[in-house]
């Protein structure tokens, strides 16, 4: 299996605004609409190339989600992309009605999502974005591991999807470890890492933190298998129930709280197909805090020694 | 200059008769809308009943999802669809949701709504596509006015004053009566028109039952340049059957089918075109 290298740290929403950017190169019905933080969710690419495509919405994200569904019932593609709390939680029915209902084609960026958003606090870090979006009908979530990635999901939900896409990204430069030319399904994992203890499903910025687990554990004698959940919903059952039955234990990790994200995905398929022991990582129910994106990782154990130390304990157990 | 009192009174019988089926519905904005829908169907709005994704077409968005059943009457009666199947209404497989929802399939209809405070932004992503695309297209709104309580409402009519939407029209149901009673009891909107005004719109406040007026109204949008123009329709809810004319209580009701023909009866005496 690879051995994943950091090419060079950056932030996932530079890959989302440089991949709106580059699928707005080639296809000119692409639009993008700003709701005032343009520069900080990666929208500033389009917007500088392209003036007369990008419309500024001001601080109004429920009319935002509106003039997307208007654009796309006119063949435009348009790309609203704000922060995840404000584009899950704050247009939420017009997420529902206007675009899943319609079932139109419009792609969100959902930026500054999980505690790694940093100093900023519990109230910009975007912990239940997947849990309210999940149950939506016709929405389609990406969340992918890298820089690279999120510039190719872009690509991909511009190019093969017609229905709502939301695309979940954050703030902090990460890992910038996966292939240009890598082979990307929307809605089929990918196998970072194999192993035989057990396999962590992981999904955004925790896949390299778990890969880095994975190292960690492998010195002590413990070989985990590592899968890549860039798409969280039509969730990719086939990889889940595969491995579960190979390896007999699942753990989860997401940037996001353990209710209703990866982990109650994850455990909906398997209580209904392969019931399995499960471990799930991520925020316990509870509100993230001030502080460093790396002392916020550390506290609640979702960086690579903290995943590490969690699976070590619950296997020991 | 042409009035279309046949049409509208055409309108109001099929909404009464299918809500009577329905049996459940919204009579009283359906029946105070049925000028408005007579005069934009039969005169304002470009479109084409046997072409219904015509590209040229102008748009109506109807955001108030529960007036429902005067928009599938007007369709039906233009031609969109067969007026049996108005009898659907509400049912089981039909096509006639209780709001409009487009999975069905339903010709003519344009957008699946009725969560109030939508519609509005959906018209003005309409309008905004069709200034990129440097087309002559019109798209209109129907709002009803309680419905101007939400917030969301006013951010689409700030920013469709900001980006000079011309092309967008709006037409406010102004029948000053929600489901808890008089708008003006159960929050203020007046003044309705200086709101509108201070938020950079054209307003034209217009009776919503005179059709040379709602004309007037609407030549008066099509020509104003760099501001989006909203019609204020002063409307009588229950339009036409007099007995329930006004009375906010059948805002939300259906009529009987011993009831249907009472209101029938009364439309009739009312009917001002012969
Ligand atoms: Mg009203």
């Amino acid at each position: 299996m690879t051995n994943w290298i950091n090419k060079g740290s950056k932030p996932t929403r530079t890959g989302f605004g440089e991949g709106v950017k580059y699928a707005a190169d080639k296809n000119d019905k692409i639009i993008g609409l700003g709701a005032d933080i343009t520069m900080s969710v990666g929208l500033h690419f389009f917007a500088e190339a392209y003036p007369e495509r990008f419309f500024s919405l001001g601080i109004a994200e429920q009319n935002a989600i509106g003039v997307a569904a208007g654009l796309a019932l006119s063949e435009k593609i348009p790309v609203f992309s704000t922060y995840g709390v404000f584009a899950a939680h704050r247009a939420a029915d017009q997420l529902r009605i206007s675009l899943c209902y319609n079932n139109l084609h419009v792609i969100i960026g959902g930026a500054h999502a999980g505690i790694s958003v940093g100093p900023d606090g519990a109230t910009h870090q975007a912990l239940e974005d997947v849990a309210s979006l999940r149950a939506m009908p016709n929405m389609t979530i990406l969340s992918p591991c890298d820089a690279t990635q999120a510039f190719i999901a872009v690509q991909k939900a511009v190019e093969e999807l017609n229905n709502p896409v939301y695309i979940r990204f954050g703030r902090e430069a990460v890992a910038d470890f996966t292939d240009e030319n890598q082979h990307f399904d929307i809605g089929k994992a990918q196998l970072m890492r194999d192993g035989d203890e057990l396999c962590i499903i992981a999904t955004g910025h925790l896949v390299w933190e778990a890969i880095q687990a994975a190292e960690i554990l492998a010195r002590k004698g413990i070989e985990i298998a590592v899968l890549n959940m860039h798409t969280l919903k039509p969730i990719d059952k086939d990889a889940i129930i595969e491995a579960a039955k190979k390896f007999g234990k699942i753990v989860t990790a997401e940037e996001h709280q353990v209710t209703g994200g990866l982990g109650s995905a994850v455990a909906e398929v398997l209580s209904e197909n392969y019931p399995v022991q499960m471990l799930r990582i991520g925020m316990q129910d509870r509100f993230g805090e001030s502080g460093t994106a790396e002392e916020l990782m550390a506290k609640y154990q979702l960086d690579a020694d903290g995943i590490a130390k969690q699976i070590n304990h619950w296997i020991r157990d | 200059m042409q009035t279309f009192y046949k049409q509208a009174f055409e309108i109001r019988k099929l909404v009464l008769e299918s809500l009577a089926e329905a049996g459940s519905g919204h009579t009283g904005g359906s029946l105070g809308l049925a000028d408005v829908f007579a005069v934009i169907y039969f005169k304002i709005l470009r479109h084409n009943p046997l072409n219904p994704d015509w590209e040229a077409r102008d748009r109506l968005v109807l955001s108030i999802g529960h007036v429902a059943p005067v928009l599938y009457a007007t369709l039906a009666f233009t031609g969109y669809f067969p007026v049996e199947e108005l009898k659907t209404l509400r049912k089981l497989d039909s096509r006639l949701q209780g709001h409009p929802g487009r999975d069905f399939g339903l010709p003519g209809l344009e957008l699946s709504a009725g969560s109030l405070g939508q519609g509005l932004s959906v018209a003005l992503g309409m309008a905004l596509a069709d200034k990129v695309d440097h087309k002559s297209r019109r798209t209109y709104c129907i709002l009803g006015d309680g419905e101007l309580q939400e917030g969301s409402v006013w951010e689409a009519i700030m920013a469709a004053s900001h980006h000079q939407t011309d092309n967008l029209c709006a037409i406010v149901d102004r029948n000053g009566l929600q489901i808890d009673g008089p708008t003006e009891q159960v929050m203020k909107l007046e003044s309705l028109e200086s709101r509108w005004k201070a938020f950079g719109w054209h307003v034209i406040p217009v009776d919503g039952h005179d059709h040379i007026a709602l004309i007037d109204a609407f030549e008066m949008a099509q020509k104003k340049k760099r501001k989006p123009t909203v019609i204020i329709a002063k409307t009588i809810m229950g339009k036409g059957v007099k007995s329930i004319e006004n009375d906010y209580r059948w805002h939300g009701k259906a009529p009987s089918k011993e009831q249907l023909a009472v209101f029938l009866e009364e439309l009739n005496s009312s009917n001002r075109y012969d």
